[in-house]
């Protein structure tokens, strides 16, 4: 009998549902059907299950190809080269969980190593607004809860998230908002009239890169003062009546994306929507959010901040600090200046998301990809080591782009012999500590097995 | 087996009434013993102090706010992070130390054990990740209640027995230890962006005040017969005439009796009332109110306090009192995060200068300390700093040094650029009492340890205690007249021994010894009403489904678990 595993946290996106049920066969190897998930989110647990699946890591020849190795050889590569390199950077952590973030965080220590996530290229510019502006935000059930009045800037999450306004933002009917999308007022604003566009009740087509102009109009009325007839391509009047709506919210709510961090402004833009979002708390209840892109973007920038105070960008090749610096010590601007010497990308495809002249300097010298897939990066590596997929094969905490940490199960066993990032890096760890013959030091135990819930049941 | 002999130390005990006696400390693996073999390892601790392991009653050093606090405060780590000890992990952060140096941190001053103040329940994998990643120390967290829309509609109704399930059950599924109040039905006005100033100003559509909240909570608390009581922080934290509001909240202990099988005799913990202290009406006529509070405190046997004093430092504030954060954002300009949580709570953070030369600040550091020297009873007044809100925890020996020393504080006083009016506006002047060693080993001993219900554990070295064993270089016989080698002796213990392991040496880390996460397993007959309305509200009105929201037993790899039985 094919069983149901329910409650099954989605490794997707930013949203981070976990509410999927899993119809998985008898022998509990195979994944049947997948339940509550939106498309993305189906063929993520279909995908895993795919029979072509790789099950060994493979090390690049000399005439070009690939050939299997053991993974005690691929920790035993990783190792030494993170130890020869001067100036190692590993990147990626869009997609795995936090155990194998904090593993990251000894053998990066440990090594000397650049640590950088994804954050770098996407919400990079959101976390220097944060630095110089705060973040005053909420968990997503407020939205859902108390939210009166949603506004999306930049953003579209009918396409990107796609479960995101049903499950938190527009339709759900709340504590307080029992009318659901009935007692919502939406305001959409971006250049393009996009399917999260079409849905709001107001949408104003901002002139693309003048982002900052309207978000500045927006406080300056609010403030009681005169704007032009027209801002940012928008007229008085809409920008007017869209103030209005969001000065009289109970509780108001500002999703943006990344169309505010990728155009002229970039970080200026969420600086000032967050100086936006603090106006509107002197007249009713306000909150920002970011739009994080993958299901567990947030995590390296929790457990990285507690581990060594910064989110992104962490040098740690002094070996006694860590030292963050986004321009300086941000993946992109490092591989331009060709000053890596060796490069891990994990849980993402540098390959594809790099500018083509950064991943040409990071191709000079020796580079890896810790993937379940095959990806751009995993085609270009010189090492490829496969690793179980989060969320179906491997259990793990993740943070959704809320910040609220969710407990992923693992719903079938990955395929025979393939290990997790968090393994994987713990081996490679301690086959660093045997190479420079130290001892590893966990914190504060070691040998725990991911246990069932029991408390509180 | 391993043994260890602290010889010959002027052991400081007050839980055994040891004031200084030349007397060995004997260990036998993990515990303190009558005697052991001639084998054992000898510490010579001729000359110095040996006191217990400490406890901190209050400190937010864990979980989503204290990590906004690192987040978002890069300009905390620049130039203000120590090097690495070579072989141990980096040591980032000032006011909000990583993990790592929280640590390593309290293991140099000789704590052993840690209270996280506040944890969201939603958080709570989070807070215990972080716990995880903290070494050395054992710890526990209290989870926050007094904003919860169960207990807000339990309480509204007078269902203590609801109430008592849905508190243990919460525990329960976050690993937490007892019950938190931040700003009673307050934090859940945040939700709109108001507040509740007083113990009757009702809760938006709850309809329950925060002197109901506190009263129920109270009796929840000693309907389970938790270990320790509820730990409240007060409505109107941080204005100026809050102190009535104070003493208004402190009377609700009136005529309660604490029913548990932990020792603790309080039913109530005020915590930083270093903030809760205040006179006046303005900025302008702020004074101190520490003489008035600890008057009804010393009364008062069934109540304990922390004290929360101002280090005079740059530090971060952060608290579960939202609306607070944003009406001190006001005043400083300076960022604001906040993070409303569904259903349960809210936090806030925003950095803070505690600034000698100007005057309130100097009134505030004046208040706290007062609040120590005016307790009539040590045993029920613990040192914190409510870190890192009046100041970070690593401020604890200067603290003392201000307790042990007129000097110290004239000294400080001196220092300020509005000396006179801050002598106008308090007492700290005039008083002349130097707190005794035996008194301090009372504030951070033996007293949070009775208070938290583990004095069968924690803060004394009587035998069968957990054999957590810190050495001072102070003489006893001959204490330092310059008042700075206090402040230097209590920063780095000689020597200290955690759960048997020596973890500190000379001040350096020497081992990452073996940390517990302690929790409470409270068990109460199966509620049928309870478990319905968890269920109902998971569907409706949380984000996250009811399987997913117990923190599971991996995250908290070193339990240690104590078990609370409600015979109904
Ligand atoms: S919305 Fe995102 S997290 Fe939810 S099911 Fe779709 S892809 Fe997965
Ligand atoms: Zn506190």
């Amino acid at each position: 009998m094919p069983k149901i595993v329910t409650d099954v946290g989605c490794p997707y996106c930013g949203a981070s549902c976990d509410d999927l049920e899993i119809l998985v066969s008898d022998d509990g190897k195979k994944i049947l059907e997948v339940y509550n998930a939106c498309a993305i989110g189906n063929e993520v647990f279909h995908h895993a299950s795919s029979p072509d699946r790789l099950k060994r890591p493979r090390l690049r020849q000399p005439d070009g190809t690939y050939q299997e190795i053991s993974y005690d050889e691929a920790v035993d590569y990783t190792a030494k080269v993170l130890l020869k390199a001067k100036k190692p950077l590993i990147y990626g952590f869009g997609s795995t969980n936090c155990e194998a973030m904090s593993a990251v965080g000894r053998v990066a220590e440990k090594s000397g190593a650049v640590l950088d996530n994804c954050a770098s290229i996407c919400h990079g510019p959101s976390f220097l607004a944060i630095f110089d502006n705060g973040y005053p935000s909420c968990t997503l059930g407020e939205v859902k809860n108390r939210a009166d009045v949603v506004v999306f800037w930049g953003c579209n999450p009918m396409h990107a998230h796609p479960r995101h306004t049903s499950r938190y933002s527009i339709f759900p009917r709340g504590f307080f908002t029992e009318k659901g999308q009935r007692q919502r007022k939406m305001i959409s604003i971006d250049p393009r009239e996009t399917e999260t566009a079409k849905l709001a009740d107001i949408h104003l087509m901002v002139q693309q890169g003048h982002d900052y102009e309207l978000f500045d109009a927006f406080r300056t009325v609010l403030r009681g003062h005169d704007i032009p007839d027209e801002v940012a391509g928008i007229r008085k009047e809409a920008i007017l009546e869209a103030a209005g709506i969001m000065k009289n919210a109970r509780f108001g709510m500002i999703f943006f994306g990344m169309g505010c961090t990728h155009t002229d402004g970039r970080n200026h833009n969420v600086d000032i929507a967050i100086s936006l979002t603090r106006d509107l708390n002197t007249v009713a209840k306000y909150s920002i959010m970011a739009m994080r892109g993958h299901y567990n973007i947030a995590g390296p920038g929790q457990v990285w901040s507690w581990q060594f105070g910064f989110p992104y960008c962490i040098d740690l090749t002094k070996g006694t600090h860590a030292h963050m610096n986004p321009g300086e010590t941000s993946s992109i601007d490092l591989a331009m200046r060709d000053e890596v010497d060796a490069f891990i990308n994990i849980g993402t495809d540098a390959g594809a998301h790099f500018p083509i002249d950064a991943v040409k300097h990071l191709r000079k010298h020796p580079f890896i990809t810790i993937d379940p897939n095959i990806c751009m990066a995993s085609e270009i590596s010189d090492l490829h080591i496969p690793v179980a997929v989060v969320g179906v094969e491997e259990a793990g905490v993740v943070y959704r782009m809320d910040n609220v940490p969710i407990q992923f199960k693992k719903v079938v066993d990955p395929p025979e012999g393939v290990i997790s990032d968090e393994q994987l890096f713990d081996r490679v760890y301690l086959r660093i500590c045997e190479l420079t013959e130290t001892e590893p030091t966990w914190i504060p135990a070691k040998g725990h097995a991911k246990a069932p819930v029991t408390a509180g049941q | 087996m391993a043994e260890i002999l602290v010889k010959n130390g002027y052991v400081i005990d007050p839980a055994q009434k040891i004031d200084g006696d030349v007397a060995d400390v004997a260990i036998r693996d993990d515990k303190i013993v009558e005697s052991v073999s001639s084998g054992a390892r000898v510490i010579d601790a001729r000359g110095k102090v040996v006191m217990a392991g400490a406890l901190d009653v209050h400190a937010h050093v864990a979980g989503p706010k204290v990590n906004v606090g690192r987040l978002f405060r890069p300009e905390d780590k620049l130039f203000k992070s120590p090097e690495a000890q070579p072989n141990y992990r980096v040591e980032m952060g000032f006011s909000v130390p990583s993990t790592f140096k929280t640590g390593y941190d309290y293991a140099r001053m000789g704590y052993a054990f840690v209270m996280e103040a506040a944890m969201p329940p939603l958080h709570s994998p989070h807070v215990h990740e972080e716990i995880h990643d903290t070494p050395i120390i054992d710890q526990a967290a209290l989870p926050v209640f007094a904003n919860n829309w169960f207990v807000l509609e339990y309480l509204k109704k007078g269902e203590i027995e609801n109430s008592a399930a849905y508190v243990a059950w919460l525990i329960r599924a976050t690993k937490g230890y007892g019950i938190k109040l931040v700003n009673p039905g307050g934090t859940e006005a945040w939700g709109w962006g108001l507040n509740c100033l007083k113990l009757d100003d009702p809760v938006p559509f709850f309809d329950v005040t925060p002197a109901e909240i506190i009263t129920g909570l109270m009796k929840t608390n000693e309907y389970l017969g938790l270990p320790h009581s509820i730990h409240i922080h007060q409505n109107s934290l941080g204005d100026p005439g809050n102190y009535t509001v104070t003493l208004d909240s402190l009377k609700l202990a009136k005529g309660m009796k604490a029913k548990n099988k932990f020792g603790r005799t309080q039913v109530m913990h005020s915590t930083h009332l270093q903030f809760h202290s205040y006179g006046g009406d303005s900025w302008a006529n702020f004074e101190s109110k520490a003489k008035d509070v600890m008057n009804y405190v010393n009364q008062q046997k069934n109540i304990t306090i922390d004290l929360g004093c101002v280090t005079l430092d740059e530090t971060t504030t952060m608290t579960a009192d939202g609306p607070f954060e944003h009406h001190l954002n006001a005043l400083n300009h300076l960022k604001w995060a906040n993070t409303d949580v569904e259903l349960e709570t809210a936090a806030g953070v925003v950095p803070y200068i505690y600034d000698k030369d100007i005057k309130v600040c100097g009134i505030q550091w004046a208040i706290g300390l007062e609040l120590g020297l005016f307790t009539k009873d040590c045993m029920r007044t613990f040192i914190t700093t409510d870190h890192p809100n009046a100041g970070p925890f690593f401020r604890y020996p200067r603290v003392i040094k201000w307790l042990m020393s007129q000097k110290a504080r004239e000294a400080t006083l001196e220092t300020f650029k509005h000396r006179d009016k801050v002598i106008d506006a308090t007492e700290i002047h005039g008083i002349d009492r130097e707190l005794t060693l035996y008194e301090i080993a009372q504030m951070t001993r033996a007293g949070p340890a009775k208070a938290l219900g583990l004095a069968g554990m924690y803060g004394s070295l009587a035998p069968g205690m957990d054999a957590n064993v810190a050495v001072f270089n102070l003489d006893y016989k001959k204490m330092p007249s310059n008042p700075e080698k206090i402040e230097q002796a209590f920063q780095r213990a000689l020597w200290f021994i955690k759960s048997g392991e020596i973890v500190v040496k000379d001040g350096e880390i020497t081992s990452h010894g073996n940390k517990r996460t302690l929790w409470v397993n409270a068990k109460v007959k199966e509620n049928p009403q309870v478990v319905r309305d968890i269920h109902e509200k998971f569907i409706k009105d949380y984000t996250v489904n009811l399987d997913n929201y117990p923190v599971r037993d991996y995250l908290a790899p070193n339990p240690f678990v104590i078990d609370v039985d409600v015979e109904a």
